[in-house]
């Protein structure tokens, strides 16, 4: 299992290395140009010479390899380096942010793992029931349905029509501070879209592993020997048929993230979302650099945790052969 | 699985849950919910600064709320004294201003305001380390300097008569900005200022709240918290005033329209210098000849773009100065007449082909127009022209792009533009019309080259008389209509919803610009509650 770690955790410095020199490069080759994104509307009345000047500031009239050199090797002392468009060190940019989609998202994971195991579970109980083809078709259903069109749905009916649910943001529009409750009644909005749109694999994955497990030997053997069907069905077949569930659990991240950026942005949310699409669009290295090798050993972890996970619950399994 | 590596599992998801919430930065100290006061203000505005420091920008044309500059502009735009005591005393040579500072001024933090602070913001402006955008608008000064504690001294490199109007710009306290990086320290993000309101929060992307200072040199102002909501959408800004999250908005024409019948609502139009133009080129050999400008400035209908595009809230452009301005040089209006601009092409020897586009030499009468995507009252500007044109028998292609796709064929190809600048004339028709800065950046864009231009130009921005100033540039307006590189077709009136809860209500000109300071809340510190 250590070792399993080690290696991983090896393998992953290339990766990450790979993955910032790749969007290094991919901004460079991009159209927009990070002088005028810096300079906004005052850069279409600045001399050439100024913006000139600005571009040799910011350092983004070296060549590419050199200014991924010069990154890399901040980063490594720990100077993530300023964001241009934001006008503040890296890491302070990601740190008043980062929490905020901590919290987004890992509500909206365990919201999707316990509603999608208990819906899993009552449609494994009686496959082909009423129940279960409503709840099968409903996840059919959502996994088409892009996170973002959810979201305005959601605004739509909650917020305009019913008017029950604050539109957006992280408190009221005239409110100064955040307070608990205010943070409370403004994410659960953004939380349940990002979980329903997760929830479809999990109540999908769970029915089919529960409903596998209920027709296997063990399980008919335990109904045999009189066993109740309560029992049956927390001991026996929940245990077994869970397992695929931890795979998924790990698996989900990347679609997690995606899907975390596309519900802040609907929803104001001042999570890293919309330092993302900033980053991006303007061509600031450093944060969009950050801000990948984030998302990437987000996704290493996810997948380290499942596999962990899965050895863990099923020796037979094994860590990594 | 077992139990033990399930429960391991479920700490570590509420660890990370913890650490969420415990990374959060706003604070939270228990009050809130502040809008409806009767002493609270919230409004949405369409666009966020990328920074807020002045010495990167920030608030340079006045009124910045956080900040004070060496003056300010009253409600019908001209100077008064802020943090000066009064109005500078101007050598004779016009190359020298004296500014003597008013007594008692400080910081929010406590400290004194001092000449100090004065020097500090215009040197670290010029400074060629800091990424300032808009440094050229000090281009005539050569040095600040420091006399006594009450006085600074302004040195130029040449007269520059509107120089005073560039000492709206906010002053920085060389206690906090001067002891980081200018460009990317914490000043950027939480900017300490002599002005009405201290920031209290700025979350980016969503909303920029302030309270008031009370001891604010002009008196503390009645309201006490205010909000300044960024929501870029205009539908969802509409949507959010309907429901009472926001006490005003500003509004495009159409949406502003469906708020007439609100009776606790009122709608004010701000008088802009916001103007949109066509340029074109003098290097392509159909936008460069004069009788195709000529012919295109008369064929285009510029009434009918005011009622059609802006639903009345405009007027027809025929320069960069409103017709409204005093000045505006009165005469050089020019009349929609499709006829006179058919017979001056005729003139010249564009003949009309057989698909109705005029040819000459064999070259058809056709160009490029670029209008920057997403914009829509540049596209339908950019219809409207090209619609026009068509019926005189110009052909215009009309497209879209990115300033990153529209910059490198700005050389040949017309682009739809827009400025406008309230404060001097010097301000736009400098940098739109002198040939010095022919191609400069996104300045003279058409790369107009007439010298009569460049000397009305010149002289009217080295003498303070002004009568002198009026001559030339009325000079410049009528040789832009005798020759028009650019065609003027509208400027645009800015149109805000407001609560009916504050009395007086006012604007002032506005700028092409949409900062902070535009609209109703452009002295929100003096605003008195209704009843």
């Amino acid at each position: 299992m250590a070792r399993m770690t080690g290696r991983r955790a090896l393998l992953a410095v290339p990766v990450l290395l790979a993955v910032t020199l790749g969007v290094f490069a991919v901004a460079a080759a991009a159209p927009f140009d990070p002088v005028k994104a810096y300079a906004g509307t005052a850069g279409l009345t600045a001399s050439q010479e100024n913006l000139d000047q600005i571009r040799h500031n910011l350092g983004v009239d070296q060549p590419l390899l050199g200014r991924w050199w010069h990154w890399l090797t901040g980063a490594l002392t720990g100077d993530l380096g300023d964001s241009a468009t934001l006008r503040a060190p890296v890491s302070q940019v990601i740190g008043e942010r980062i929490g905020w989609s901590v919290l987004l998202c890992a509500l909206a994971f365990v919201i999707a793992i316990i509603v999608g195991t208990l819906l899993g579970v009552l449609a494994a109980r009686r496959r082909g029931s009423l129940l279960d083809r409503a709840v099968t078709s409903a996840a059919y259903t959502l996994e088409a349905a892009p996170p973002f069109w959810l979201g305005l749905l959601a605004v739509w009916l909650f917020a305009l029509k019913l008017g029950v649910l604050p539109a957006g943001g992280l408190t009221d529009t005239g409110s100064e501070v955040a307070t608990a409750g205010q943070i409370a009644r403004h994410v659960v909005l953004p939380a349940l879209v990002l979980a329903v749109s997760q929830l479809p694999w999990f109540v999908l994955y769970v029915r089919q592993g529960v409903g596998d497990a209920l027709e296997e030997d063990p399980v008919r053997g335990a109904r045999a020997r009189g066993l109740s069907e309560r029992t049956v069905l927390l001991r026996h077949a929940l245990r077994s048929g869970l397992l695929p569930v931890l795979t998924l659990i790990g698996s989900r991240v990347p679609e997690l993230i995606t899907g975390a950026l596309l519900v802040e942005t609907v929803f104001s949310w001042p999570g890293i979302a919309a330092a993302t699409v900033q980053a991006a669009t303007s061509v600031d290295f450093p944060l969009l650099a950050a801000l990948t090798v984030l998302a990437t050993a987000a996704v290493l972890v996810g997948n380290l945790l499942s596999d962990l996970l899965y050895g863990l619950a099923d020796p037979r399994v094994g860590f990594d052969g | 699985m077992t139990a033990r590596s399930i429960r391991s599992a479920a700490a570590a998801l509420a660890g990370t849950m913890a650490f969420g919430a415990a990374a959060c930065s706003t604070p939270s100290d228990g009050k809130g919910g502040a809008a409806g006061a009767q002493d609270s203000a919230v409004v949405g505005i369409a666009y966020e600064p990328e920074s807020l420091s002045p010495l990167l920008g920030y608030g340079k044309d006045g009124n910045s709320k956080i900040f004070d500059g060496l003056l300010t502009h009253d409600a019908d735009m001209k100077l008064r004294p802020a943090l000066a005591a009064k109005l500078p005393e101007v050598s004779d040579d016009g190359r020298t201003y004296t500014y003597t500072l008013r007594d008692g001024v400080t910081f929010s933090d406590g400290k004194p305001f001092t000449a100090d602070d004065v020097v500090f913001t215009y040197e670290t402006i010029l400074d060629e380390k800091t990424n300032n955008a808009s440094k050229a608008e000090l281009d005539a000064l050569e040095k600040v300097e420091k006399k006594d504690a009450r006085t600074v001294v302004f040195h130029l490199k040449y007269a520059y008569a509107p120089f005073a109007e560039r000492t709206v710009l906010p002053i920085a306290p060389k206690h906090i900005a001067g002891k980081q990086d200018v460009n990317t320290g914490s000043f950027t993000t939480h900017p300490v200022g002599t002005g009405p309101y201290i920031l209290t929060n700025w979350s980016k992307g969503e909303k920029l709240t302030f309270k008031a200072n009370p001891h604010y040199w002009g008196g503390a102002p009645k309201v006490k918290n205010f909000t300044m909501a960024i929501i870029k959408d205009d539908d969802v800004r509409a949507t959010r005033l309907r429901s009472g999250d926001l006490d005003g908005a500003i509004l495009p024409p159409n949406l502003a329209a469906t708020f007439k019948s609100a009776k606790d609502m009122k709608t004010l139009s701000a008088k802009t210098f916001d103007y949109r133009n066509v340029t074109l080129p003098t290097a392509n050999e159909v936008t460069g000849d004069k009788a195709v400008r000529r012919a295109l400035d008369i064929a285009v209908d510029r009434k009918a773009m005011v009622d059609g595009i802006l639903d009345g809230a405009g007027k027809p452009a025929y320069g960069p100065v409103p017709t409204d301005s005093p000045w505006f040089a009165k005469g050089t209006e020019r009349v929609h007449d499709l006829k006179k601009a058919e017979r001056i092409l005729d003139d010249a020897g564009w003949k009309k082909g057989e698909n109705g586009i005029r040819e000459k030499d064999g070259r058809p009468a056709s160009f490029k127009l670029w209008y920057l995507a997403g914009d829509k009252l540049r596209q339908e500007h950019a219809l409207a022209f090209a619609s026009d044109a068509k019926k005189a028998g110009i052909e215009v292609k009309v497209e879209s792009g990115p300033w990153e796709a529209i910059q490198p064929n700005m050389k040949t190809d017309a682009v739809l533009a827009g400025g406008g600048s309230p404060a001097d004339p010097d301000f736009d028709q400098y940098l739109l019309l002198h040939s010095s800065l022919a191609g400069d950046g996104f300045n003279n864009m058409s790369r107009y080259d007439n010298p009569k231009v460049d000397k009305a130009l010149v002289d009217a921005r080295r003498t303070d008389d002004k009568a002198a100033r009026k001559a030339g540039y009325d000079t410049v307006q009528r040789e832009l209509a005798d020759d028009p590189a650019y065609i003027f077709l509208t400027h645009i009136d800015h149109l805000y919803v407001v609560k009916d809860r504050w009395k007086d209500l006012t604007t002032q000109v506005e700028p092409h610009d949409h900062g902070l300071a535009s609209g109703p809340w452009w002295n929100v510190e003096d605003w008195q509650p209704a009843k």
